[in-house]
């Protein structure tokens, strides 16, 4: 079932850009990447991912404007959507989740924990 | 000339003027109203120069010389003045919705109905001649151009042209000035219309004066040579004091300077029409020489005249149209013809909307309102009744005027009927501008003031005139009433040797003012006329708080003043006016009864539409007043002078504690903003540790946990992991240098430095990224500049920063930097220009910022630390040297600092 789902990674740091694609691939998902929220956008409609591991200080179109396009788009809203960030005070969890994010993650992340959640959610979309 | 033509020139004359109009109130419909053009307010003035100054000013002329020019020197001398009295005149009558003179005394002497009415009536008897001559040079011009003016030429349809044209300037009156009822009576089409006839009767007569003076004579030289070889002309020149001219000049000047003021057809498009006492100021020098345009060629065409029909066979004042007509310049007949008709038109127009105004206003609606029966069947409609009330008054005022054209006016020369005219409006002088700067002019003052000026104005200005008709015996002339020699009209208590118009002008001045100052002394003012005295002298200081100086007191229901209000606003407007007022003074509309602001509030509103007596009148029967003791009203007033001085102070007050406050709110604003830096640094300084921390662990984790990862990945994963503990390091760096630049702890290791030195190990340290990338660096050195004082690595430092950030905003393989020194007037220029990016306009003073990206988040954070150029900065400027950045989008950037060799 995992391999179906289709997990996109929006970053503007090759670094953690590279490693998100390794451990998302790793664990079998069909994964995308995109650079900034504007290119991430054109994937999401084409696309149409079942979860988006997101930035949120992005050039252009930041990551929470995407996530309010997404969660406010009928046939886009089920997307779930994970904020990564290094904004990590309380505030901008909160933000984060107020907008519809389905889980915020503050970086720097430990990645066997990151993995764990991603396919929790995973299966919680299997599942249902 | 065929009569058809003329009859159609006038049709289609009066049909441009309703054009003008409808034009002018559409154009205001969509809010591009002309009248907020000062030019507009100026040359309505000009409503001044009716067909006595087309036509009756040469007629003048040629019987009294330049004595005809003391009509226009009075308003000259006057405009000066307007500032004073003209001004306090508009705000009075903008604050109390003032829309007639008889309102105004009416208004300013307690709302008293009996003044009204005088001033009524008195302006009716004198300016209704005034309109009738304005017919009668209609008329008049019609026939001599027709030559129709022998009476066997006669013909009965001409009678009836003056006729109808009466009626025809009725319907444009009607159409243009009863149209909506509002409480502020203006007429912004009329006074388009009358703005162009200003300009179409000055352009004739200037039309005119040109082909007499050029086309005819030889220019004014020649006109003014042959008139002074004439005896009787050459005396036209000169002032003779013989004949008691000096005092005519004076009492002519006088005359006029009140005429200016106090005609109605001036109190309407001066005071009533005035939407912005601005615009006095051009009015004040613009109508003046309006005034000596239309004057240039009186005297060449007066002279011009008297030479070419030697014989007197033509009346002077048909010189403007015989001149042309004896050349056979037809089309220039015409045009006099029309100028003529426009300046008798517009006088007409306006004089009958002021005069309609104040008949309905403070005349018939008073009476009315004494009649509630016939109130009462217009009980929904009122402001229905006051328009028609004014429309059939224009009709009436028209219809008088003209039997009084037919009748009487034969008898005089324009000019004289209009000094007459000029002369009963003088009569409210005393009671107006006594009114505004002398607060103990009273009401029986002006009452007897006003009776008996007009009286004696009417024994010694009118009867004359009766006499000569043939109405009253000739023996009163010369013996006096009753055989009383000191009772002859025209040598009045034994004083003669002035014209009949100083003369009548001396007298009635003299009653007038006399009997306005003593009765106004020995009688005691009632408490609204004190009210009304004080709020119109200090109208500068009140119009502020005039809501606040209420001296109503009493009950009135909320529901019956809203009654009567919709009677004449209807129901919307209404409604939302007092909503309005109560909103602006925090009254509950929910309360039965009304407030006594309210009250006075609504009153105001309906002297707007009804006159201040009318509307007196219609408050008191819907309210139970109580009287208010003289010493209350003294009271109150004092108060409110007190509430004003008090105000004044507390306003300078208010006004340095508001700029304590605001300098102290500025110091916590500086702070604050300080402080917010200091925490948008550190939290974009652990925004950007964080950054590459995560690349590091998470890429380090990865290679952990994959032992078998594929070996060309790994690698690169572990270089990424070096390279961003490079950048973690470096941002470590930065962010302590920084902070010691900031603290002021860094200290300059200075030495002799060589520029050029310093460029090219830049350059050889970035030598390997810029090769890598495929970008060209060209360096052009001035090899003039001199060594001077610098730190040598800091300097490196800054032109490494700007290479390295122009190798990453360029694109690989296309790139090209060009760096410049230049040294200039004692200090030298280092720039770096690439062919990259470039920076939009509204970053590129932000970019020397530290983090600059913190604050918008959404802007792109530049790569690298975002602490480059503030470092750059700070270094430049501890060298006491400056750094700028001239760019463009998409067309590269240009870095300059310069550093002061010393």
């Amino acid at each position: 079932m995992k391999q179906q789902l289709k997990v996109l990674v929006v970053d503007d740091e090759p670094g953690i850009l590279m490693s998100l694609e390794f451990l998302m691939k790793k664990e079998g998902y069909q994964v995308f990447i995109a650079r900034d929220g504007e290119e991430a956008l054109d994937i999401i409609e084409r696309e149409i991912p079942s979860i988006i591991l997101l930035d949120i200080m992005m050039p252009n179109v930041d990551g929470y404007e995407v996530c309010r396009f997404v969660k406010s788009t009928l046939k886009l809203s089920h997307i779930k959507i994970v904020f990564l960030s290094a904004k990590n005070k309380e505030s901008d969890m909160e933000k984060g989740y107020a907008i519809g994010a389905d889980l915020y993650v503050p970086k720097p992340f430990s990645t066997r924990t990151l993995v764990s959640k991603v396919n929790a959610l995973a299966l919680g979309i299997a599942t249902s | 000339m065929n009569s058809i033509i003329l009859v159609l020139a006038s049709l289609l004359y009066l049909a441009f003027l309703f054009g003008v109009a409808y034009w002018a109130e559409k154009r205001s419909q969509k809010g591009k109203s002309l009248v907020t053009n000062p030019y507009i307010y100026a040359l309505s003035l000009a409503i001044y120069c009716t067909a006595w100054t087309f036509y009756g000013s040469v007629g003048r002329a040629v019987s009294y010389g330049i004595e005809y020019l003391s009509v226009y020197i009075g308003p000259t001398l006057m405009m000066p003045l307007w500032w004073l009295v003209i001004r306090k005149i508009i705000r009075i009558s903008k604050v109390y919705r003032i829309t007639s003179i008889a309102d105004f005394i009416s208004s300013r002497y307690g709302k008293n109905v009996t003044l009204g009415i005088i001033v009524t009536l008195v302006s009716l008897v004198g300016v209704l001649p005034y309109i009738a001559i304005q017919l009668k040079a209609i008329s008049s011009s019609f026939r001599i151009l027709t030559r129709t003016d022998s009476p066997a030429n006669s013909h009965i349809f001409l009678d009836d042209l003056t006729f109808y044209i009466s009626m025809g300037l009725g319907l444009f009156t009607i159409i243009f000035g009863t149209r909506k009822i509002d409480s502020t009576e203006r007429h912004e089409g009329m006074v388009a219309a009358i703005a162009a006839e200003s300009i179409i009767k000055a352009l004739a007569f200037i039309v005119v004066g040109i082909f007499v003076t050029y086309g005819i004579f030889n220019g004014f030289g020649d006109i003014f040579n042959k008139a002074a070889l004439h005896p009787q002309l050459k005396s036209q020149f000169l002032m003779d004091g013989n004949k008691g001219e000096y005092s005519s000049w004076f009492w002519h000047t006088a005359l006029s300077m009140s005429a200016i003021l106090f005609l109605p057809r001036q109190f309407q498009v001066a005071v009533v029409e005035n939407v912005n006492e601005k615009h006095l100021n051009k009015a004040m020098w613009l109508f003046p020489l309006y005034l000596l345009i239309i004057n240039i060629f009186v005297l060449p065409i007066a002279f011009g005249g008297e030479l070419l029909f030697p014989n007197h066979d033509v009346n002077p004042d048909n010189y403007l149209l015989a001149i042309p007509l004896k050349y056979d310049a037809k089309f220039l007949a015409l045009l006099t013809y029309i100028g003529g008709f426009s300046a008798a038109t517009s006088m007409v127009i306006v004089e009958t909307i002021a005069l309609s105004i104040m008949v309905s206003n403070s005349l018939i609606m008073p009476i009315l309102l004494a009649y509630p029966k016939i109130i009462g069947k217009y009980e929904n409609n009122l402001s229905g009744l006051v328009n028609n009330v004014r429309r059939v008054s224009i009709f009436i005022i028209l219809l008088l005027a003209y039997i009084y054209a037919k009748a009487i006016a034969q008898y005089f020369s324009l000019v004289s009927i209009g000094m007459v005219s000029f002369a009963a409006v003088a009569q409210f002088a005393p009671a107006i501008i006594g009114g505004i700067y002398w607060k103990e002019g009273n009401r029986k003052g002006a009452i007897i003031g006003l009776l008996s000026g007009t009286f004696i104005w009417f024994y010694t200005l009118v009867l004359p005139s009766l006499i000569g008709a043939g109405i009253f015996p000739q023996s009163i002339l010369e013996e006096g009433l009753w055989g009383i020699k000191a009772l002859r009209p025209s040598a009045l208590f034994g004083l003669e040797g002035m014209d009949d118009i100083s003369h009548g002008v001396f007298w009635s001045m003299f009653f007038n003012i006399g009997s306005y100052v003593s009765f106004s002394l020995i009688t005691k003012s009632t408490s609204i006329e004190l009210n009304q005295a004080v709020t119109f002298v200090d109208i500068f200081s009140h119009s502020k708080f005039t809501d606040n100086t209420t001296i109503w007191r009493g009950t009135a229901y909320l529901n019956d003043i809203r009654t009567l209000l919709i009677n004449f606003f209807g129901e919307r407007r209404t409604d939302r006016v007092l909503r309005l007022f109560a909103q602006k003074h925090s009254l509950n509309l929910e309360n039965k009864k009304a407030d006594p602001k309210l009250v006075t509030y609504s009153e105001k509103l309906l002297a707007g539409v009804v006159g201040a007596a009318s509307a007196r009148i219609m408050v008191a029967s819907i309210s139970k007043e109580e009287h208010i003791s003289m010493d209350e009203v003294v009271n109150i007033l004092r108060a409110s002078q007190e509430l004003m001085v008090n105000n004044k102070e507390l306003r300078r007050k208010s006004i340095e504690l508001e700029k304590a406050t605001s300098e102290l709110k500025e110091a916590n604003e500086i702070l604050k903003r300080t402080d917010k830096l200091k925490d948008d640094f550190l939290s974009t300084v652990a925004h950007e540790i964080r950054t590459p921390l995560t690349s590091i662990r998470a890429l380090s984790e990865i290679v952990y946990d994959n032992p078998d990862m594929d070996q060309e990945e790994r690698e690169h994963f572990l270089s990424t992991v070096v390279k961003e503990s490079d950048r973690l390091s470096r941002l470590i760096n930065q962010v302590l240098d920084l902070e010691k630049y900031e603290s002021g702890r860094q200290k300059l290791i200075k030495e002799n430095v060589d520029i050029q030195e310093i460029v090219k190990d830049s350059i050889d340290a970035l030598y390997q990224p810029a090769k890598e990338k495929g970008i060209k660096v060209v360096f052009l050195p001035d090899r003039f500049a001199p060594k001077f004082e610098a730190d040598r690595d800091k300097l490196v430092q800054v032109i490494v920063n700007l290479i390295s950030n122009a190798i990453k905003y360029c694109e690989a393989d296309k790139g090209e930097i060009q760096i410049a020194t230049h040294y200039v007037e004692g200090a030298i220029y280092t720039s770096i220009q690439d062919n990259g990016v470039g920076i939009a306009k509204e970053f590129q003073r932000l970019i020397f910022d530290k983090f600059f990206q913190a604050e918008d988040q959404t802007i792109k954070k530049p790569k690298g630390s975002g602490l480059g150029l503030a470092i750059s900065k700070k270094i430049v400027e501890l060298h006491q040297g400056q750094i700028w950045v001239e760019s463009e989008v998409g067309h590269g950037s240009k870095f300059t600092f310069m550093l002061p060799v010393v």
